[in-house]
């Protein structure tokens, strides 16, 4: 995710941390006047950092994160119009601009210190991470933290700081006490002497005011917006219609469209390109090399990738022009091995005594598993258009990170960032692909060179699926112990490739001696975060192992779980559901098969139970049951969404999903041969929500980890058969 | 010059033949609505009606449709901006998440459903699977077009009685 790395939050911590934290920050002060320069429109009133009011008091809330379909605007919008006492049916929605002003310091500051501080520190702790996600560029949507970082302690602490200025406000000008004002519906009630007023009435009295840090929030039980099954996504009906702007949509006066071609060896460069054929063709504008990729710009798109594909491209040799896949999974398992001989291995989680423990277990399983490179595969392909003129450098995107891309823009061409002007679109689909920063690059290089002319860079899919930042491939060893008893007792786990979040390879069962450690085991292929990124693999090694400690045990899958989940109450319960839910206890029609996993991802808890039907000539993934806890749902369908989607994305990932290499370059090259699951391969899905009242969880990523071993564990039960390596191939 | 109907307007482009239908109502007409996936007729979200079948506009060279009716997901509702009954059933569902692939889900889901009023799954599944939604709202797309299609019914059966009447 760019600069977004658990090294440089970490980092980040490690400068603020403390005491210094409270030693170095500056108190960020009224900054409503500041960002009214950004943000407010004529006639709108900007009333704190994120709240606009307008004159037929529509209230317009300004959202830092994108709308990439993970429905963040709508959810966003109803935490702050739930605090603020809004008239839902006239809140609409505006994305923050890319500026250091507007950066999403709450991730920052939930990655880093997520207690609750005393509400005298809270307004020093809010600008200490202010001033960090300033200088990370840091203005993110991932990590499934839009609702559960910027929801919590922005958006809500927002709408009910200014409905109390609002309030104080009136009681001033109406000379009453502000106890007795009340309000609903956008509108504030004096009921003693019948007094009424919209909020925009007393808008600009309460920008005035600064307004509380910790001002008094409510109650569920009090909620009228958050919470409502009801509430439709905002950004709906225009995706309807086909009005939705994205990124692809954008359309400039004067407007050339490019295309390119990557060296197809990451890390190779353009030795030479012979264009003479192209560049008399009256549609063809330019050919340009940049570097490592030949650009082509023309009027429209379909000559550029015309003229593209008549090009002669010579790329540079490299030492990896001869690597296949193959030989990738087999330098991980030599880099494994050879991490133990040496002793150069890095401990991730370790409890008790595991060579006491495996010294002393009658029973010992091992297994190996494995899971191959993936591409996003968003439907919009990459796309950019920039323009450069008079010093200026403007972009229009669809990006999970629009300060980044700014920051970005100005450091690699040297230009002032206040001369770098980022208009984020819609995205159609994200999943990590677009917090990566390396298109809009492309594009602004390619109008830096064509100064004046605005260019419109677009992928072909066959340049988004090879040159994507790839979910990596990983190999993981596992060996369980049991003692005399049959109780487990040691669960050791090795793999190579660690990245982000931590805790996705630590297992909630209670093992008494565990050890978990890794190896580094570089490859050339890019790395990218890929929806619930380390989740995504760990999720299906442990909850595949455990299966098959259960087996080993003689138990079936959900009870074995059960009677190691003794510490973690939330987690019985949302197996418990799901189990329920799929009538576990019930039996299937023969060669059909029901399997579970569970696993904890965002601060999220997501149980699913599978049911497979192997009688056909191919494997069916008829059903998917989804238990999931996130404390609160804020939108329940769209958290229900969320789940459905995550379930789909990786069970297209554990039926189909496969990057291979092939002399060092990407193999597949569209939808024919990097699958997508399609109407007719789509399972029935389930979802119920759980809310537990604990700390809020993500949406976005929690649906995806379980739902590759609930398949491989169905499997299992259904055949007998163990799948150890995705994509599923029976 | 090629003469076409796209949404009701007959359009003269002055545009190579070879050109797919996609580019040519995206770039020259400036309709973005439909949209480019794969180029390849392989996702289905540059998804059009032909004479009121629906086709993968990224592969069919402009010079094929001369003479020929288009609707694209701009052309699909009412003149009176009234959304057509698929339209309304993707928001009472609540369908669309990026809503990149939708306007070629939706125009596939009204063809089917000129088609086949009242679809079985088999049915739905046969028209619906040369569309990709990487969100993978596939459940709610089929609850959407069952929703639509009983409105469709509904509205046959009232045109039905009107001419009856």
């Amino acid at each position: 995710m760019g600069k977004w790395t658990r090294r440089a939050f970490l980092l980040g911590g490690a400068l603020s941390g403390g005491g210094l934290v409270l030693a170095v920050a500056v108190r960020p002060g009224h900054r409503t006047p500041r960002l009214a320069k950004l943000v407010q429109g004529e006639n709108e009133v900007l009333v704190n950092a994120w709240v606009k009011l307008l004159p037929n008091n529509e209230i317009k809330v300004i959202v830092p994160h994108v709308e990439m379909g993970q429905g963040a605007h709508t959810a966003m919008a109803m935490m702050l119009a739930e605090e603020l006492d809004a008239d839902w049916s006239k809140v609409s929605v505006e994305e923050a601009p890319a500026h250091e002003e507007y950066a999403t310091y709450d991730i920052a500051r939930d990655f880093v210190y997520p207690a609750q501080v005393p509400g005298f520190v809270d307004d020093t702790i809010k600008g200490a991470f202010l001033e960090i996600s300033q200088i990370m560029d840091l203005q993110i949507t991932g990590g499934s933290y839009s609702v559960r970082a910027t929801g919590v302690r922005s958006m809500r602490v927002a709408g009910a700081a200014v409905r109390e200025l609002l309030i104080n406000a009136a009681a001033d000008v109406w000379g009453v006490a502000a106890s007795e004002v009340r309000t609903e519906d956008s509108f504030l009630f004096h009921d003693g002497s019948g007094k009424k007023a919209a909020y925009i009435e007393f808008a600009q009295q309460a920008a005035k005011e600064k307004g509380s840090n910790t001002p008094t929030l409510k109650s569920e039980s009090e909620f009228k917006i958050m919470g409502r099954r009801d509430i439709q996504r905002l950004d709906i009906p225009a995706k309807v219609t086909g009005e939705a702007q994205f990124g692809i949509d954008v359309a400039l006066p004067g407007m050339k469209v490019a295309t390119v071609r990557a060296a197809p060896v990451f890390g190779a460069t353009v030795e030479s390109v012979d264009s003479q054929a192209v560049q008399k063709l009256d549609a063809v504008h330019r050919v340009l090399n940049l570097g490592d990729a030949v650009a082509v710009v023309a009027e429209g798109y379909w000559q550029a990738k015309k003229a593209l594909a008549q090009l002669e491209i010579v790329f540079s040799k490299t030492d990896n022009d001869s690597l296949s896949s193959v030989e990738i999974t087999q330098g991980f398992k030599q880099d494994l091995d050879k991490a133990v001989e040496d002793g150069q291995e890095i401990e991730d989680f370790s409890e008790g005594d595991v060579s006491l423990a495996f010294g002393a277990s009658t029973k010992i399983i091992e297994a190996e598993y494995s899971v191959p490179f993936l591409a996003h595969a968003t439907m919009e392909p990459m796309n950019c258009t920039a323009l450069f003129r008079d010093g200026l450098l403007e972009v229009w995107t669809g990006t999970q990170n629009p300060l980044g891309v700014r920051n970005s823009l100005a450091k690699e061409f040297s230009i002032d960032a206040n001369n770098v002007i980022v208009n984020n679109q819609y995205l159609g689909g994200g999943f990590g692909r677009r917090a990566d920063i390396d298109y809009s690059l492309q594009a602004a290089k390619i109008a830096i060179e064509l100064p004046d002319t605005p260019i419109k860079l677009i992928w072909s899919r066959e340049e988004d699926t090879q040159h994507d930042h790839y979910r990596q491939a990983m190999v993981s060893r596992f060996k369980g112990g049991f003692d005399s008893n049959g109780a487990v007792v040691a669960w050791d786990n090795q793999f190579h490739e660690k990245h982000e979040p931590v805790e996705a390879p630590y297992i909630p069962y209670d093992i008494p001696n565990q050890s978990i450690h890794y190896t580094n085991s570089a490859t050339h292929v890019p790395f990218g975060p890929w929806r619930s990124v380390d989740h995504s693999v760990h999720a299906f090694f442990t909850e595949s192992f455990i299966d098959e400690l259960a087996h080993a045990a003689g138990e079936d899958g959900y009870h074995f779980r059960r009677g190691l989940l003794g510490r973690e109450k939330r987690m019985i319960s949302v197996l418990d559901t799901a189990a329920k839910m799929a009538n576990w206890n019930e039996a299937l029609p023969a060669g059909w098969g029901r399997g579970i996993a569970i696993h904890r991802s965002f601060n999220t808890i997501v149980a699913q139970v599978v049911e497979v039907n192997m009688t056909g000539s191919s494997l069916r993934v008829e059903k998917v049951f989804c238990a999931a806890d996130a404390g609160y749902a804020v939108s329940p369908d769209g958290f229900k969404a969320q789940m459905e989607s995550g379930i789909v994305f990786g069970l297209t990932a554990a039926l189909f999903g496969e990057i291979t290499i092939k002399s060092g370059a990407v193999v597949q090259s569209n939808f024919h041969d990097y699958p997508m699951i399609r109407m007719k391969d789509s399972p029935l899905i389930e979802v119920e929500i759980i809310n537990s009242g604990e700390a809020l969880g993500g949406g976005g990523e929690p649906g995806t980890p379980p739902i590759a071993p609930a398949v491989t564990n169905a499997i299992f039960a259904a055949s007998g058969t163990r799948v150890r390596a995705l994509p599923i191939k029976i | 010059m090629i003469e076409l109907t796209i949404n009701g307007e007959l359009v003269s482009l002055d545009i190579e033949p070879d050109t797919p239908l996609l580019w040519a109502v995206r770039e020259q007409m400036n309709l973005t609505g439909s949209k480019f996936g794969c180029g390849v007729a392989q996702c289905g979200a540059c998804t059009m009606h032909l004479d009121g079948r629906p086709i993968r506009s990224c592969v069919m060279p402009i010079a094929s449709a001369a003479g020929r009716s288009i609707t694209t997901i701009e052309g699909l509702g009412g003149h009176n901006g009234e959304l057509h009954a698929v339209q309304k059933a993707w928001i009472e569902q609540q369908v669309p998440q990026c809503g990149y692939c939708q306007s070629g889900q939706i125009m596939s889901a009204a063809a089917l459903l000129q088609e086949t009023p009242a679809p079985s799954d088999a049915e739905i599944d046969a028209a619906m699977s040369g569309n990709i939604c990487r969100c993978g709202m596939y459940g709610r797309i089929k609850k959407a077009i069952k929703s639509a299609s009983d409105a469709s019914t509904d509205d046959v059966m009232l045109d039905n009685a009107e001419q009856g009447g």
